[in-house]
């Protein structure tokens, strides 16, 4: 690291940070300067939201020190956190709704007049003089419901300024704000800094980085790569150091012959979230959407299944298009979805292992309305071993299940109703290193069989790995779609930070 | 420039949506007003002797036993709790306070008042310990708070009933007397809403339960003592429930096993009525005291205008109903608007 004269505000040192087997946190090293706008870089899953919660109080490091004045320090909660001087402006801000302004800026924390009673007259000027320090006009009367995210965002910071913090750690403040709005949040920022504050600025996009930031910090993989003065980086050298590893991890993709068109979504709108994305995924083919956390990707996966409605566009299947809305409707042509969240979404946890996995196939599970026991139990066998799955018995609730076990769970419920179209939102998150080679062949060989997958990922190596095709959103809209042979980690980042290309 | 523009759009439409939806929350407690004044007047127009003092005083009188209720179940409800053991804390209170003058026909008034408040504070303390400590939903707990209340009543009361000649005038006075044509309950009633109504803007304490039901999560984490605070409201609404109880015997004058029984609900029906909302966060205890008062009138209304009693529980049930689909109505309303304004980058 760069020597410095001056002594940090506070330093994170090689901290480490388990989730049961995940290692979300390796080597985790920041130093925040007073008077610093410091910028931390990274793909989903570097490691940088473990971080801003280890400095946020709220995880506890497994390993290494925290040093605040020159002094380690232990955060146990929150509060401890709080009371050093650090405040966290989260990317959605958790206000209290039903709250004015000004009783959000001081709450638990009143000034009070004669028999503690509160002081509204008093809490009321001082909400509005931060504003007016800040530069920005919001009625501290009003209440905090409906507020904009980027007006609760001030109103967070107007928070920390009255409990006089010194580093203020902003997770992303810009992903969910208008163009007029980050400039105005960048102006702040900026008196933040002429103030004395130190701030950490945690951004996907790298042109934010390079406008207001002093000094970044690139990690990956839940390891600190590189820290530097912004002047010595360039836009290319940050994201050769954010993608920077080897693309050795085997993927079993099977080359196919892809068919005819299966899935087509053609200009596909939900307002205010997705606008405009057209893609067709073929028989037999993979296609990935890729691009950040928020761009949209599984928004637009919920609305083909029929979950939310969408306000514009139409998707079709075999050349027959779907109502919006309805996933009976999508279920029945044959469209299948194993979505991100397969504890909240994909199982009934406290269901046995073998109704989980009949619970998409009841109709032909069932006679004349009833369930068989025994016929419920055989199919779900024959399910369960086709895909391997790992289970003491069937009749187990499927909490007892592994991760990666789970996820074949969720995946042997949609493919026993053998679907035309299978959307997986990241189907390896979280699961080891054996099981996710076994998703990726199983994912092949249903391609290989004819079916159309629409594959969500983050991971940049599965989607190179795995897609025969790639198309990258970036804020709800398609900005590139690659051919297998023309991506690269690199060219799909950029696409994915919404870098424009320059003639491709 | 057509992002500029798309955007200055959606600001204007996020924010007059707001605006709307800002009024008709404000309008609420004018609503009731209103609906009050439509139905006395309706009613009058039919029936002209609504509007003797007997009547109003009547009405009065029986609707500030629901204000005074109102008062504690709005400070709980507002934490996202509910307290269904009011009604039996009541009844309870009631007897005990009539058993009192029974056997110590002279005994203090303040005595008497203080005790009420006591057994119905002592209640309070159950149900918020069982809620906070051993964290079971309010709506469980009090749920067999109620019953194990008014097991206690009838097993102590058995067939038993205290009756107006033996309690001492000056205690029936309170239920029948009146200042200037206003009844003392009506008096007690104001005022206690006055105090209650100023407390909850004021003190610390009181804005804190407003946000523990705003967002118990972030009210942790901005350091509230959540735990605490939702005991001190059940503390506060055993200890109202159990005051009511007195004012109620003096009003009624003679008590058994089942005074009060109902309560819960005709008071938890004036409360959403009064636009506190039932999951917390918001309301006003003026606003849940006007709808015990509305909720009151009506009832008189529908006997003055002949129509049976029954009817008048399904009035009720519809405007309950009713409130609460036009709070929806408006969280529907705003919540496009905001999920527009999220993303309007382009």
């Amino acid at each position: 690291m760069t020597t410095m004269h001056s002594q940090p505000v506070l330093s994170l040192e090689h901290a480490q940070k388990r989730f049961g087997a995940v290692h979300a946190l390796e080597d985790g090293d920041i130093e925040l300067f007073a008077g610093e706008v410091h910028g931390l870089v990274g793909e989903n899953g570097a490691g940088k939201s473990t971080l801003v919660k280890i400095l946020a109080g709220v995880h506890r490091p497994d390993g290494g020190r925290l040093v605040l004045d020159g002094e380690e320090a232990v955060f146990d909660n929150a509060k401890q956190s709080q009371a050093a001087g650090i405040a966290i402006i989260f990317q959605e801000p958790t206000l209290f709704p039903d709250l004015s302004v000004a009783e959000n800026i001081f709450v638990a924390m009143q000034p009070l007049k004669r028999f503690r009673r509160i002081d509204g007259r008093r809490m009321r000027r001082e909400a509005a003089g931060f504003f007016e320090q800040l530069g920005v006009r919001v009625d501290p009367d009003r209440l905090a419901r409906g507020l904009s995210i980027a007006d609760q965002q001030l109103v967070e910071i107007a928070k920390a300024l009255t409990a006089n913090a010194r580093v203020i750690v902003m997770d992303e403040p810009t992903a969910a704000l208008a163009t007029a709005e980050v400039e105005r949040l960048f102006g702040i920022v900026q008196t933040l800094r002429a103030r004395g504050n130190a701030v950490l600025f945690v951004s996907h996009r790298l042109e934010e980085i390079f406008a207001i930031c002093q000094r970044v910090t690139v990690m990956r993989d839940g390891r600190h790569v590189l820290t530097k003065p912004i002047e010595e980086l360039t836009t290319q050298s940050v994201i050769r150091a954010m993608v920077g590893r080897d693309m050795d991890a085997l993927f079993p993709k099977v080359a196919t012959d892809p068919g005819g068109v299966v899935l087509k979504v053609d200009r596909l709108t939900r307002e205010g979230v997705f606008t405009d994305v057209s893609f067709e995924v073929r028989s037999g083919e993979i296609v990935a959407l890729a691009g950040l956390v928020g761009a949209g990707r599984t928004e637009v996966a919920r609305a083909i299944f029929g979950i939310d409605r969408w306000d514009a566009g139409t998707v079709e299947i075999h050349g027959r298009p779907l109502q919006t809305g309805s996933p009976t409707m999508a279920m029945a042509v044959g469209i299948g979805l194993v979505p991100e969240d397969r504890r909240q979404q994909g199982l009934v946890m406290d269901f046995s292992i073998e109704r989980n996995i009949a619970l998409a196939s009841l109709d032909t599970v069932s006679r004349g309305g009833l369930i068989p026991r025994g016929a419920e139990r055989k199919f779900a066998k024959d399910w369960a071993l086709r895909l391997q799955l790992k289970y003491g018995k069937l009749t187990n609730p499927a909490w007892t299940l592994s991760g990666g076990n789970q996820q074949k769970a969720v995946l042997a419920k949609w493919l026993a109703r053998r679907p035309t179209v299978l959307i997986v939102d990241e189907p390896t998150r979280g699961i080891d290193v054996a099981t996710k080679a076994e998703v990726h062949r199983l994912l092949s060989e249903l391609a290989a069989q004819g079916v159309a997958v629409l594959m969500i990922s983050s991971e940049l190596p599965e989607v190179l790995g795995m897609a025969d095709r790639i198309v990258v959103l970036f804020e709800g809209r398609v900005t590139r779609e690659f051919a297998r042979a023309e991506a690269s980690e690199d060219a799909i980042m950029r696409a994915a930070t919404g870098i424009i290309e320059e003639a491709a | 420039m057509t992002a500029l523009a798309e955007e200055r759009k959606t600001v204007g439409r996020s924010s007059s949506s707001h605006a709307i939806a800002e009024l008709l929350l404000r309008f609420r407690e004018l609503g009731i007003v209103l609906a009050l004044v439509l139905v006395v007047g309706g009613t009058t127009i039919d029936n002209h002797r609504f509007l003797s003092l007997t009547n109003v005083q009547q009405v009065l009188s029986a609707a500030s036993i629901i204000a005074l209720l109102a008062i504690g179940e709005t400070i709980v409800i507002i934490t996202r709790n509910v307290d269904l053991s009011i009604g039996s804390v009541l009844g309870i209170s009631a007897y005990a306070t009539g058993e009192l003058y029974h056997h110590h026909p002279h005994v203090p008034l303040a005595l008497v008042f203080l005790l009420a408040v006591g057994i119905g504070a002592a209640f309070g303390v159950v149900n918020g310990v069982i809620v906070t400590v051993v964290r079971v939903p309010s709506l469980v707990v009090t749920l067999g708070t109620l019953y194990v209340i008014r097991g206690i009543d009838g097993a102590w009361a058995g067939g038993n009933q205290v009756n107006a000649s033996m309690l001492p005038n000056s205690f029936n006075k309170i239920g029948y007397g009146t200042i200037a044509g206003v009844p003392y309950l009506g008096i007690i009633a104001i005022v206690a809403v006055g105090i209650a109504t100023y407390a909850m803007r004021t003190f610390r304490t009181a804005r804190d339960f407003y946000a523990i039901g705003s967002d118990p999560e972030a009210a942790r984490l901005a350091g509230i003592p959540v735990g605490a605070r939702v005991f001190l409201a059940f503390v506060l609404s055993g200890a109202i429930a159990g005051l009511a109880g007195a004012v109620w015997l003096s009003y009624y004058a003679s008590v058994d096993a089942i005074a009060g029984v109902g309560y819960e609900f005709q008071v938890i029906t004036a409360v959403v009525i009064g636009g506190v909302a039932i999951f917390g966060g918001s309301g006003t205890v003026l606003g849940a005291a006007l709808g015990a008062l509305l909720l009151n009138t009506i009832n008189s209304a529908l006997v003055v205008v002949n129509v049976s009693s029954f009817w008048s529980q399904a009035f009720a049930g519809g405007l309950l109903v009713s409130a609460i689909a036009f709070d929806r109505l408006i969280a529907v309303r705003v919540a496009p608007a905001l999920r527009t304004r999220r993303r309007a980058r382009v």
